[in-house]
């Protein structure tokens, strides 16, 4: 980026939608931010394109009454997200304004808030001492952030390596204050606050590695967790037709993850489900901790509604507060619904641009940026040993429920856990509606993962979710020899095999995300449940004819259903269990 | 529209095309509405003091040397009292032989509501439609199409809704009605003796396409005002969307704009949540609340336009003749409200999720059974007894002109499955079917 003084300045020379073409005076940079004045309200833009002195900017407002001959300031620096202590529990429009601060029930353009309150005083404790060195990253003290030990380290921005010259004792200081001095190589001092600035489109390298991941994230919902598990530092997405249940999906996962900080990218949807976001999470106890889920939540909203420009930095931005959390040694868990709209969103500046297209008239380049974004998810080895991580989960709204377009192709290329929605499971309302056969965990063949769940849960838990799958897998299979012979046509060991995939469908992958009890389930009571399908799969059963299957097995899927309901190990979890008991004795053989 | 004084007439057109004019002018906004020739038209773009207009009426027979006046201001409609009762066309201006609209002027396509102002929606709106109140309840502060087939009652249904809805104000936004149609509305309005508290505004086939991409933000404009300075309840029809997205996509092309799939511009899915997104429920009481129709070409959902709807709105409508009794239900299968799960079982009575899932299960059942018995399979005494349930649940619940309150379907509901089920086959929470189970 240039580095000088003076910053350039401009004028407007054409407008088309959100597209302004601005005549510049000096350098510009590729990405660089401007203000475009508009009467005395400042319109924020980037800049997307240069031609010789024009510069084409992407403005992140509505571009209603701008008028060529407008002035236009630059910043010198690209898109930047702020950072420090605050970031937690507030609720961000694209750019990382906070919206709770902003005035009126309508949104102002230009109304451009704070990202958290530079007054207010937190408790520092020192974590270094004079003397060490440090370079980018390094943990320099620590605060208390909604319980959060929020570290505060040497800005990211600071190439190579640092001496700490002085730092402040415990107290409390607002984040503005300095609270250490660093000197560089040739002796020259640099001031350090606990907040600081990073370019938001540049992925945070202060790190030393990144390993294969290898530690399973719980989430609560079983056809994730036990069949198609997502690990700390993974990737995954969810595509899926509208009323496929993404967005249950991913509320479920951000409520019941096993993670310090949740953060939200809604991105280009719907505006309720935001407010279901604001509504229910100060409200809702964080399963891990007991705290408030809100404590732990930072969520980035730009709703479809609004400016189109801002939808993709809002991704960016929500990447950005991650890679700060994950370099305090935590684990995040970044959700981003959805991903394309992100890629529309660049659709629609690529056209205006007059750019040729892609394919579907995306631009040529969206595999890269896809395959870029989301490599910015991972496990990490920080500088002083520690490890946080960053687990991704996108969806992608596939359009007309297709899998075979750009957002999709180019999304299964980079991220390791597929979720498939099916619609024909939605349809029967079999929610979640995770195709079992279809999805996949790259990281499940991770031998490194593998070892790690043969500890956690039982020694030989893969092999017992092998087990699970093949018997969906007949099932299916079963299911389409009854549909073409008929239910008379096939043997009873037929109906057996698709009831036992039945059973295991019923009571493994179908969940209530609306029921307390049922709508998370912790990985012990998934074992449990596990081994208890598996024993009703192994029992030899007898019966006389086919007819006597069908009702059999509902009693059985039923009395397993009322397990799931209840509380686990509960005197009602228990009856029902005996329940089950007698009513295998019923048929058993052998 | 009337020019103000002084203002600076332009009177040479470089470019005409279907759609558009380009002229030099200065001091222009972007979006800035102006007359060329007498007709309305909107800057679309402007290059150095290029500046391009969309005529909303069609370029048809303007002159190179036809007169443009900026009139310094985005499309904007007067809002008041005085909008109740009346009809107005696509630019705000009386159809009905009354006076023009008096009161404030706001400027249409206004700004977005910040998201962290609004309220949950939780109030929910009866229909007396079991297919809607029970399986696919409504809220206020939601926005839902029906996807219908041109051929089906989507209107009829339509007016039925809103003139059963408690809304405080109903806003019609008619884009390419057709005649009939309109005044198929304006009757039932009246019949109605409802017209006082109905505001619309009509494009019909007659009226040029271009002009219905003003229609859905004049009825939400004046929807704001309802909702915001009056606090009211205000249900707003949309009539009919895919229409409005045609007329979107004949713009890009007289525009030169890459068209994304099926012909529609990349943009179309932000055009279309810019304005379902006015659907909202304030804090203060007042709410929007948006339903609107989309036709689809021969049930084809992955078209752009239902496509693109689906993902924006919350949830989606389905009518699907019954031939099993010959009427019009709500199809329970296909049809979505994502906001139910807000109301249902909180605000209606605890068992209604439970009642809901168990009778569309069983009703699948018997869709199944039906299937079978097609491809010549015998049928099991299970089959048999689904089917029988499907056709009472279809006859007493979901056809359309069946009109009674939750309670009362959902009474209906435990006395189907206790006719032809065992508890165990409904399958629901054990405390509920001891707490409702109707033994014979």
């Amino acid at each position: 980026m240039k580095d000088t003084a003076q910053h350039t300045k401009g004028k407007v020379s054409g407008i088309i939608a959100n597209l302004v073409i601005v005549q510049v005076d000096g350098p510009v940079a590729q990405n660089e931010i401007c203000f475009i004045r508009h009467s005395d309200t400042p319109l924020m833009a980037e800049v997307i394109k240069v031609l010789g002195d024009k510069a084409y900017v992407q403005v992140f407002e509505s571009t209603r009454g701008l008028q060529p001959g407008m002035e236009v300031d630059f910043a010198g620096h690209m898109l930047e997200a702020t950072l420090g202590p605050g970031i937690l529990s507030k609720n961000y429009d694209g750019l990382m304004h906070d919206l709770n601060t902003m005035t009126g029930v309508f949104l102002k353009r230009g109304e451009y808030t704070a990202a958290f309150d530079t007054e207010k005083k937190w408790g520092f404790t020192p974590l270094a001492q004079a003397g060490e060195k440090v370079t980018a990253g390094s943990w320099l003290g620590e605060v208390r952030e909604n319980s959060i030990p929020h570290k505060i380290m040497v800005p990211f921005k600071l190439e190579g390596q640092y001496t700490l010259q002085s730092l402040a004792g415990p107290g409390e200081y607002p984040v503005t204050e300095t609270i250490a001095i660093l000197t560089d190589s040739r002796g020259q001092e640099i001031p350090v606050s606990m907040m600081q600035q990073w370019p938001v489109k540049r992925a945070v390298k202060a790190y030393q590695g990144k390993p294969r991941p290898f530690k399973l994230l719980e989430t609560g919902v079983r056809t994730i967790d036990t069949l198609n598990p997502i690990v700390e530092g993974g990737t995954g997405f969810i595509p899926g037709p509208f009323g496929s249940g993404k967005t249950v999906m991913q509320q479920a996962i951000s409520k019941q993850a096993e993670a310090d900080i949740v953060v939200v990218a809604a991105c280009g949807e719907r505006a309720n489900e935001v407010v279901d976001l604001f509504t229910e999470f100060p409200e809702l106890d964080d399963p891990w901790t007991g705290r408030k889920l809100m404590e732990r939540t930072t969520i980035i909203a730009n709703t479809s509604n609004m400016p189109v420009a801002a939808r993709e930095a809002s991704v960016y931005t929500a990447m950005a507060i991650a890679e700060y959390y994950r370099s305090m040694g935590l684990k995040v868990l970044l959700l981003a619904d959805s991903t394309s709209r992100w890629a529309q969103a660049l659709r629609e500046m690529s056209n205006r641009m007059e750019e040729l297209p892609g394919p579907d008239a995306f631009p040529m380049d969206l595999p890269a940026i896809i395959s870029n974004f989301y490599s910015r998810a991972g496990i990490v080895y920080l500088n002083n040993g520690q490890t946080g991580s960053i687990t991704f989960i996108g969806t992608v709204s596939p359009a007309g429920g297709n899998l075979k377009e750009p957002v999709t192709e180019s999304t299964k290329k980079v991220a390791r856990c597929f979720y498939a929605l099916s619609q024909q499971r939605a349809d029967s309302k079999r929610y979640p509606a995770i195709d079992p056969i279809e999805s996949y965990s790259k990281y499940l063949e991770y031998p490194e993962l593998q070892k790690t769940l043969n500890e956690k849960i039982a020694p030989n838990w893969i092999n017992l979710v092998e087990q699970l799958k093949n018997i969906l897998l007949r099932g299916k299979e079963a299911a389409e020899q009854i549909n073409i012979l008929g239910d008379d046509g096939v043997s009873i060991d037929t109906h057996l095999v698709f009831w036992k995939a039945e059973a295991v469908d019923e009571i493994i992958l179908q969940q209530d995300a609306f029921d307390p009890v049922d709508a998370r389930t912790p990985i012990r009571r998934q074992k449990y449940m596990a081994d208890k399908i598996l024993e009703v799969t192994g029992t030899n059963l007898s019966f006389d004819s086919y007819e006597e299957v069908n009702p059999y097995f509902k009693r059985v899927i039923a009395t397993l259903k009322q397990m799931n309901y209840s509380e686990f190990e509960s005197e009602g979890f228990r009856q029902y269990e005996e329940e089950l008991r007698q009513i295998l004795e019923e048929r058993k053989t052998g | 529209m009337e020019t103000r004084a002084f203002q600076r007439i332009y009177t040479k057109i470089e470019e005409i095309t279907k759609a558009t004019c380009t002229i030099r002018a200065s001091g222009v906004g972007y979006e800035e509405l102006a007359m060329v020739a007498g007709r309305a038209a909107q800057v679309v773009k402007i290059i150095d003091d290029r500046v391009t207009l969309q005529v909303f009426a069609g370029t048809e027979g303007i002159a190179t040397n036809a007169e443009v006046v900026f009139m310094g201001k985005a499309p904007s409609l007067k809002v008041g009292e005085a909008l109740a009762g009346r009809f107005f066309n696509a630019y705000g201006e009386p159809i009905d032989g009354g006076p023009k609209a008096e009161g404030e002027e706001r400027e249409i396509g206004g700004p977005s509501v910040n998201p962290v102002r609004r309220e949950q929606p939780s109030e929910l709106i009866t229909t007396g439609i079991a297919g809607i109140d029970l399986n696919n309840t409504l809220v206020t502060g939601q926005k839902i199409p029906f996807f219908a087939d041109p051929d089906q009652p989507f209107n009829q249904v339509m007016a039925m809704v809103a003139m059963r809805a408690k809304a405080d104000k109903i806003i019609l936004g008619g884009i390419g009605l057709t005649n009939d149609d309109y005044l198929y509305f304006k009757n039932v309005f009246e019949n109605a003796g409802a017209l006082h508290r109905i505001v619309s505004f009509v494009n019909t086939t007659e009226d040029p396409p271009v002009e219905r991409l003003l229609v859905p933000d004049m009825a939400l404009t004046a929807a704001e005002y309802f909702a915001v300075e009056k606090n009211e309840k205000v249900l707003v029809l949309l009539t009919d969307m895919t229409l409005y997205a045609d007329a979107l996509s004949i713009v890009s092309n007289r525009m030169d704009q890459i068209p994304s799939k099926d012909s529609m511009p990349g943009s179309l899915y932000s055009d279309l949540a810019k304005l379902y997104e006015k659907a909202v429920q304030f804090e203060s009481g007042g709410s929007i609340t948006i339903i609107a129709v989309t036709t689809l070409s021969g049930g084809d959902i992955t078209h752009a336009i239902p496509d693109n709807t689906g993902y924006i709105t919350e949830g989606q409508l389905f009518l699907r003749r019954d031939t099993e009794i010959g009427k019009v239900i709500v199809d329970p299968f296909r049809s979505l409200s994502r906001l139910k799960q807000l109301v249902i079982g909180k605000k209606t009575r605890a068992d209604h999720p439970q009642v809901m899932n168990a009778a569309v299960r069983l009703y699948a059942d018997a869709a199944n059974a039906r299937t079978k018995l097609e491809n010549g399979f015998d049928l099991t005494d299970y089959d048999e007894r689904a089917l029988e349930f499907a056709r009472a649940y279809s006859e007493r619940l979901l056809a359309i002109d069946v009109n009674i309150d939750t309670e009362k379907m959902l009474e209906i509901g435990w006395e189907l499955f206790a006719r032809y089920f065992s508890q165990a086959e409904v399958g629901m929470k054990q405390e509920l079917m001891d707490k409702y189970w109707k033994a014979d």
